[in-house]
């Protein structure tokens, strides 16, 4: 497949990218592993793509003071590979590490990832279950937005065209607090089918989905009853046994009332394997 | 140690991996420009204009063609079908279409320019204003009333109505059954992704007023002789079909294509050099499916569990057209192999062909013979189970006994050798069969969340295509015999010039490895040359595990001229009777006067030096052979697949797979195991995973590897496999072929397996691809099972 014709510049730093993201028709390129096949499929024709893949400025993780900030720049594989997100966020190395196959995760990025949007993507389930904040940049300044309203529909966000994510910000995980993300994968693409991040934070309970319906989504009502509860078996089990989605996806390789069963097994695998990962 | 039945590295490997191998693609000619073709989006439309103005001033455009265009003289302009069965309704297949497009992907214009982008972009700007109509894609809705027409000439979508055996001795068989069990089962439609994409290049010499065609083809002499017929209409010593190198076919490039004969005229009357290569979006669209069967099946048994009759009832799918080979694939290849390993005495089989607004489909890795054995190796499990006997028992109970060979079937074929009951015992063996039966009861008496199948597949496949009378009594239109030609250089080196056509099957090393092990020479001194129809006399190809029994077979017997050559020139050179003379160990001598030789060497190069010959001696060494099976061979094996099915998902885990095969003597032990490998691969990726699914309006809803689940390595267990050896009794070389015994034999194994697995819920049947959902619905609604 062939995309169409397009111009290619490359930004040296994150000013230059913002100027060069003013233009008309213009798309950033990160890892590529998302917005090439789009245009192979012309299911994408942007006149211009400014290649951000190369600002340092936006990549690694850092923890420091129980804050943790990946730029958006840094790869599935070093999320996958970060000793310091071993502690702080083990959901997101986990999630990370499920992403695609080696290539992929060789070039992929996290900012890429969430900008992009798709349904079945891992990354956006875990940064709901963190609760992280996304920083952005833009023509205006930065600002920043809570995860949780930041996906707003079907590959759709909060990002404006001419705007950068430049990190996700949230708060490390400490001692006794566990996370854990259940994947099953479409068995053609590899991507969620369902994908569930669990986050335990002193009493706290946060589960996420991926892959489940058109935007993730914070299964609020699980977490709330199994916030300050024991985490048994039955507990987690009562809690997902009130799951619901009022529009699951559906189609040929899982219908809505399969995804929903499945987000109810994968719920309760991601929850468990936090709980039994607490000190 | 012999050279025959050596695990000898494949010489094709450095090239190929290192990035050297000239595939189609890598190929670059003097003022080459690029085609793509514009195709329907539609399964069913009526044309009602194309306007290619916009496009034929696009950059870089040479120029835009479209149906109407590229008709010429009296031959020319379709891609016919070659196999004619009584009453085959044979519509036209236009290389573009004319007024009709009848798939998602019919070609309706090409537009050439000079680089593939611009090609790509220009094909866009083709306006072609479609009347949409209504489309059919499913097989049996297509054959009911009122369904949406594909041709105006095949009323009903009917393309034949082909039956085999003997129908009243069937039903009277069925009359006095003791027992019956039936079975209704799809055979899943398949996309057979090579992982190179077809495509051609088309050079016309104007001046010679030839024309030469690189294409990714499986049988290069078949494609020319097609063009000359039917497609291109130049005569057939104007035109040169070359096969470079090419990635894997399956099936997929036996057939001529619109897209080569496109290029070509392309080419014709543009003037310049024409590449076309598919994309992958293409080739889903466009390279013949595999299958799609909609069957009734049902099986008679005595009281004491013998097998006294089948009968059988399919619905084959089409597609919009006729493609080469697609008239066999579910007719000859597939209800001759209808008996199995089983001694049926009466076997009734009817098939619909039907067409359907898809893809065409036509042979994919086993034609016919995987729809075969997944049907009879699914009834065979319900009958087991009818009988209450463990399903390998069953299949013992009813195997045609070692002593009744050769053994004439019901259904037309005669086997010629088997025993099928050490396979089967090795089998188990290999899997631990009891200790597996312990763990599954226990598990079950358990509640585990794991549940476990175990799933058989005693399977037997004709290969060796084929018998030249035997298939030309049954329609098709040439014999399948294959040639070789071996020449002998003056140094004692050796060419070897093959009808075969190899795509990755590795026959430059095997073939090598014959003559060598035949003429005692060192493997390296003998290369082998195929894949081009001015370099190689006329040859058939490479498809249904012939090419060892059938091409390897004419290798050997043009190695047994050259060898009855050299005996006259050594009689000759030793003052002696070539009555007189053996060939041993690489030397000619006098028998029973050893001290009476010529080395090899010598006699190769006297017979270029030749200058003191006898009147009725010619000079030279190189002789050829047309070889003709006189039947086909019958590798037979028994698989046995062990899965894992997560209670809570339905998710099916191949845990452990074993197989031992039967094909006769092998030449190299690692390439027949790597061919079981991917055999394997390919038919437990039918059974777990693979489907085309078309939608009402007949959209490729698996147009994509997002969609289209290929086996990848991670997803498959380490095989166990191992072998017997019954040699086939009637070619030189004793070899019955495997290419495509692992798809053939796995399809059932695994499903077996699962529906083993499910037999607590009441599960009789699943239609593959057994995906999680259908696992987990399937345990979910039906029966009392337990969890
Ligand atoms: C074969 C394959 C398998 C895959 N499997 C999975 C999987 O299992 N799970 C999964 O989650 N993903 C999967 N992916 C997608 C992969 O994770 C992508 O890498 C990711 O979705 C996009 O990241 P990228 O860096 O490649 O972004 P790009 O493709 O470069 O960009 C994607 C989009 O994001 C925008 N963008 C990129 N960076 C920024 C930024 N910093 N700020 C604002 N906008 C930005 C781009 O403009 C574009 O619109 C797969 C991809 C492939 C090719």
């Amino acid at each position: 497949m062939f995309p169409g014709n397009f111009e290619y510049v490359r930004a040296g730093n994150l000013k230059e990218a913002l100027t060069l993201l003013s233009g008309e028709d213009c798309k950033a390129l990160a890892g590529g592993h998302s917005l090439i096949p789009l245009l192979k499929q012309r299911l994408a024709q942007p006149a211009k793509l400014v290649d951000i893949s190369g600002l340092d400025e936006l990549k690694g993780v850092t923890v420091e003071a129980g804050k943790a900030r990946v730029g958006a720049l840094t790869t599935h594989r070093e999320l996958a590979a970060s000793e310091a997100l071993q502690g702080a966020a083990q959901v997101l190395s986990e999630a990370a590490s499920k992403v695609g196959d080696p290539q992929v995760r060789n070039r992929g990025t996290l900012g890429g990832n969430i900008a992009h949007a798709d349904p079945a993507s891992d990354l956006p389930a875990v940064l709901l279950a963190l609760d992280a904040e996304v920083s952005i940049v833009g023509p205006n300044g930065s600002r920043s937005t809570k995860a949780d309203g930041f996906f707003s529909g079907l590959m759709d966000t909060d990002l404006a065209e001419n705007e950068v994510i430049s990190h996700v910000e949230f708060s490390s995980l400490g001692a006794g607090d566990a996370s854990a993300y259940c994947k099953f994968e479409h068995p053609a693409s590899g991507y969620a089918i369902c994908g569930a991040a669990a986050v335990i934070r002193g009493s706290e309970v946060r589960l996420a989905f991926n892959g489940v319906a058109a935007v993730p989504f914070l299964a609020s009502a699980v977490g709330d009853s199994l916030s300050g509860s024991d985490l048994s078996d039955a507990a987690i089990d009562s809690a997902l046994s009130a799951l619901e989605h009022d529009d699951p996806l559906s189609d040929l390789h899982a219908s809505a009332e399969y995804r929903l069963h499945l987000a109810k097994v994968y719920g309760g695998r991601a929850l468990r394997a936090a709980r039994d990962r607490r000190g | 140690m012999s050279v025959f039945g050596a695990s000898i590295k494949r010489r094709e490997d450095p090239a190929l991996i290192t990035g050297k191998g000239k595939y189609t693609d890598d190929l670059v000619r003097p003022g080459m420009c690029f085609a793509a073709i514009v195709r329907s989006p539609h399964a069913h439309a009526r044309i009602m204009s194309i306007d290619t103005s916009e496009a034929a001033t696009a950059p870089g455009v040479i120029a835009v063609f479209t149906g109407q265009d590229l008709v010429r003289g009296e031959a020319g302009g379709v891609v016919p079908t070659c196999w004619l069965l009584p009453n085959l309704v044979t519509p036209d297949h236009p290389i573009l279409a004319k007024d009709l497009v009848r798939h998602v992907g019919d070609g309706v214009a090409v537009v050439v320019a000079e680089n593939r982008y611009q090609a790509h972009d220009a094909a866009e700007l083709v306006e072609v204003d479609y009347d949409p109509l209504d489309a059919v894609t499913d097989v049996v809705a297509a054959l009911e009333p009122g369904a949406p027409q594909v041709h105006a000439e095949a009323e009903g979508n009917l393309a034949f109505d082909w039956d085999l055996g003997d129908k009243e001795k069937t039903e009277a068989a069925f009359s006095q059954a003791a027992h019956t069990v039936s079975v209704d089962l799809r055979n899943s439609r398949l996309i057979p992704h090579a992982v190179e994409p077809r495509g051609a290049l088309a050079e016309w010499d104007d001046a010679k007023g030839e024309l030469t065609v690189w294409v990714t083809s499986q049988n290069p002499h078949v494609h020319r002789l097609l063009m000359t017929l039917a497609s291109i209409g130049l005569p057939e010593h104007k035109i040169r079909v070359i096969a470079p190198e090419v990635g894997g076919g399956f099936g997929s490039k036996i057939h001529h294509y619109p897209d080569e004969a496109i290029a070509a005229w392309c080419a014709m009357n543009t003037g310049r050099p024409v590449k076309w290569v598919a994309t992958r979006s293409e080739t889903n669209l466009t390279d013949a499916h595999g299958r799609d069967h909609a069957s009734h099946a049902e099986m008679a048994l005595d009281a004491e569990g013998r097998i006294i009759g089948l009968k059988v009832e399919t619905k084959a799918a089409m597609g919009a057209y006729l493609s080469t080979f697609a008239p066999s694939v579910p007719t000859y290849l597939y209800g001759t192999l209808l008996s199995g390993q089983y001694d049926i005495p009466a076997i009734h089989v009817r098939t619909l062909g039907a067409f359907t607004h898809t893809t065409p489909v036509d042979a994919y890795r086993g034609a016919g013979r995987p729809e075969a054995t997944f049907l009879i190796e699914r009834i065979m499990d319900l009958g087991a189970a009818k009988m209450g006997l463990d399903p390998g028992d069953f299949r013992r109970k009813n195997f045609i006994a070692p002593d009744a060979f050769p053994y004439a079937t019901q259904v037309a074929l005669e086997y010629d050798s088997g025993n099928y009951g050490p396979a089967l015992d090795r089998a188990l063996e290999m899997v631990g069969y009891q200790a597996l039966r312990d763990e599954q009861a226990e598990r079950r008496k358990s509640g585990d969340g794991k549940l476990l199948g175990i799933g058989l597949s005693t399977f037997i496949e004709a290969c060796g295509l084929a018998p030249s009378q035997v298939v030309g009594s049954l329609g098709a239109q040439a014999g399948l015999w294959e040639s070789a030609k071996v020449r002998v250089h003056p140094t004692g080196t050796i060419t070897v010039y093959s009808g075969s056509s190899g795509h990755g099957q590795g026959h430059e090393t095997t073939f090598a490895q014959i003559v060598a092990d035949r003429l005692a020479v060192d493997v390296d001194q003998v290369e082998v040359v195929q894949g081009d129809t001015r370099e190689v006399q006329f040859g058939m190809g490479t498809y249904g595990s012939r090419s060892a029994a059938v091409g390897g077979s004419a290798i050997s017997e043009a190695v047994d001229k050259v060898i009855a050559k050299g005996k006259k020139i050594a009689a000759h050179l030793l003052e002696a009777s070539p009555d007189d003379i053996v060939f041993e160990d690489g030397a000619f001598h006098v028998q029973g006067v050893p001290a009476k030789t010529q080395a090899w060497g010598d006699v190769v190069l006297q017979a270029y030096l030749a200058h003191n010959y006898p009147d009725d001696l010619e000079p030279g060494l190189e002789e050829t052979a047309f070889y003709n099976p006189a039947n086909f061979t019958y590798p037979f094996g028994a698989h046995i697949a062990v899965v894992e099915i997560d209670r809570d998902t339905g998710h099916v885990e191949l845990r452990q797979y074993a197989c031992c095969d039967d094909v006769g003597n092998v030449i190299n032990p690692m390439i027949v195991e790597g061919q079981v490998h991917g055999g394997l691969a390919q038919g437990i990726g039918q059974a777990l995973w693979e489907e085309a699914v078309y939608d009402d309006y007949g959209q490729l809803l698996t147009g994509t590897l997002m969609d289209y689940a290929l086996p990848r390595a991670h997803m498959l267990p380490s095989f166990d496999t191992d072998r017997t050896v019954t040699p086939c009794p009637h070619n030189p070389l004793g070899v019955k072929g495997v290419g495509e015994a692992g798809t053939i034999a796995s399809p059932a194994a695994v499903t077996n397996a699962v529906v083993d697995a499910l037999s607590t819920f009441g599960v009789e049947h699943l239609d593959m691809p057994l995906t999680s959902e259908k696992v987990w619905r399937a345990m979910n609604q039906s029966g009392n099972g337990q969890g």
